[in-house]
């Protein structure tokens, strides 16, 4: 029972951590059309800004020097997820959608290159944050406040970017050009600063999620954001890519099971936890091809 | 009040509009009629900013309006009521109609109360999404939307393309309505019986170029007119 209880625990917060980065894809997907793979490096990023910025700060352990570096970290993801969108796919708005795909590859390369130029390709080691990496002992397992805490973070941030989509002038218009680029147009709507927001609530919520997810796991790689970003996007199209719902849902489950899947009594059960991510995928995919609660599959016109 | 100058723009390669010139002048309706093809759409287009012109002068009233962008566009009181209504289908007929007025910062209530009064029909769906509205029902939408920039001219691409008959009747109606509020309208369609029955001036448009131009009375009783457009 108890082995049952913290397994859960983690599961529902990774499966949040997840879902921070899977709002960034569906929202993206949403009005673009576009699988932004670049957006689980800019994950990682964050991760190595975070160690970069406390230190570089100064003093480890003060929690204003610690707090000044993560609202850093926020404003800078923030940016580079503004200026990957300028420079790498604004340039191919009328370009067929396979060129800003491989458009979004080459940056996810360029991310990953650079943070192995800047680290020496060695995994650095994200710094403790007071309280969130304080532990306490439930149902008699050491768990970190941070994972007891993502969920709650989560279901605030996901009910507060819901109301911001369809109560506000700026959600209605995201909408709108979501539907219809050229009639939004007409109305006014400068799709180009829609499209910019976008990317900033994708990149603001990516940074987020960095945080928490490296508190959990600390060790931050330049392939760090590949997995987390791959299982984010699973988890974005299980729930229906464009979905933001859908992709939250979509990241809880992923998360949970994958964590369920860790402690089967069998050999190798750790091993193909990933591979039993994607099997998971298919399967869903094959019963629904448009995920939990994907719109009915009809072409932009 | 609006005037366009040898006009001239490419569409996928070939040249749609060679060199057009025309005026709207305030208060009046003006109509572009012509074949499928014949560049009507893509000169809407110019003067809404969705394309760019390749050379010509647009002038509303002195100012010199050319290649501005759409939002600017709207912003100077030009708005287009697009071919096929494209109401956006997910949101509320309400948001639709707030959304027409996205670059406006005063009080929207006068202007829906003044939209609901002249389609009745919407007020009562205010809170359907617009996607669940019958053809006739978005167009009056769409025209609605675009009341709701408070636009000094107003441009239609074809609003009676794919109605019924009766419903089309009910379009120019309204039409003429908003005309005599004082919404100066450039109106292109196919349907050139009613378009000239109801315009003030009216052009003729021939692959990408004015061939004849008038009054409405004076094309519907053009011999040429009838035979090639009136049928």
């Amino acid at each position: 029972m108890e082995f049952f209880i913290s397994t859960l625990l983690f599961g529902i917060s990774v499966g949040g951590q997840y879902a921070l980065i899977a709002i960034g894809y569906t929202m993206v997907y949403g009005i673009l059309r576009l699988i932004n793979f670049a957006h689980g490096d800019v994950f990682m990023v964050a991760g190595l800004m975070g160690i970069y910025l406390t230190s570089s700060l100064g003093a480890y352990l003060s929690p204003t020097t610690i707090l000044v570096s993560l609202i850093l970290v926020l404003v800078l993801t923030v940016l580079l997820g503004f200026l990957i969108e300028r420079v790498a796919y604004k340039p191919l708005r009328t370009a067929p959608r396979m060129s800003v795909m491989i458009s979004a590859i080459g940056v996810s390369y360029l991310l990953q290159n650079t943070a192995t130029y800047v680290t020496g390709g060695q995994p650095m080691t994200y710094p403790a944050i007071p309280f969130l990496s304080d532990t306490i002992t439930v149902a008699g397992t050491p768990i970190k406040w941070v994972v007891i805490l993502t969920p709650f973070l989560v279901v605030i941030l996901v009910v507060a970017l819901t109301q911001l989509i369809n109560h506000t002038k700026v959600g209605m218009a995201m909408r709108a050009v979501a539907k219809d680029f050229e009639t939004s147009q007409l109305m006014g709507i400068k799709i180009n600063s829609v499209i910019s927001t976008t990317f900033v609530i994708g990149s603001a919520l990516a940074a987020l999620g960095s945080m928490l997810y490296f508190t959990t796991y600390q060790a931050v790689t330049p392939t760090a954001g590949a997995m987390p970003g791959l299982k984010a996007f699973v988890a974005a199209v299980f729930g229906g890519i464009g979905s933001i719902p859908g992709a939250v849902i979509g990241a809880f489950l992923i998360g949970i099971c994958e964590n369920f899947v860790k402690v089967l009594p069998f050999e190798g059960a750790t091993t193909f936890v990933d591979a039993f991510t994607f099997a998971l995928l298919i399967i869903v995919l094959v019963f629904k091809p448009t995920g939990l609660f994907g719109e009915k599959a009809t072409d932009k016109v | 009040m609006l005037r366009i100058d040898d006009l001239r723009v490419n569409y996928g390669g070939i040249e749609a509009v060679k060199g057009v010139t025309f005026e709207v002048p305030e208060g009046e309706i003006v109509t572009l009629i012509g074949a499928n093809g014949a560049g009507k759409s893509t000169t809407l287009r110019a003067i809404a900013g969705l394309v760019k012109p390749a050379s010509g002068r647009i002038h509303l009233q002195a100012e010199d309006i050319t290649g501005l962008s759409p939002d600017r566009i709207v912003s100077k009181g030009i708005t287009l009521v697009p071919e096929g209504r494209h109401v956006f289908p997910d949101l509320t007929v309400l948001e639709n109609l707030k959304i027409g007025a996205y670059l406006r910062t005063d009080s929207l209530e006068d202007d829906i109360k003044w939209v609901y009064d002249l389609f009745p029909r919407l007020k009562e769906r205010s809170w359907q999404a617009a996607g669940t509205l019958s053809g006739g029902e978005q167009q009056m939408l769409a025209v609605g939307r675009a009341l709701m920039s408070r636009p000094k001219i107003m441009m239609m691409d074809e609003p009676s393309l794919g109605l019924a008959p009766l419903v089309v009747k009910g379009i120019f109606e309204i039409i003429k309505e908003i005309n005599r509020q004082g919404v100066t309208i450039l109106l292109i369609e196919q349907n050139a019986n009613m378009a000239l029955h109801t315009a003030d001036t009216a052009y003729v448009l021939e692959t990408g170029r004015l061939t004849m131009s008038g009054t409405g009375k004076e094309l519907l009783n053009d011999e040429a007119v009838k035979k090639a457009y009136l049928g």
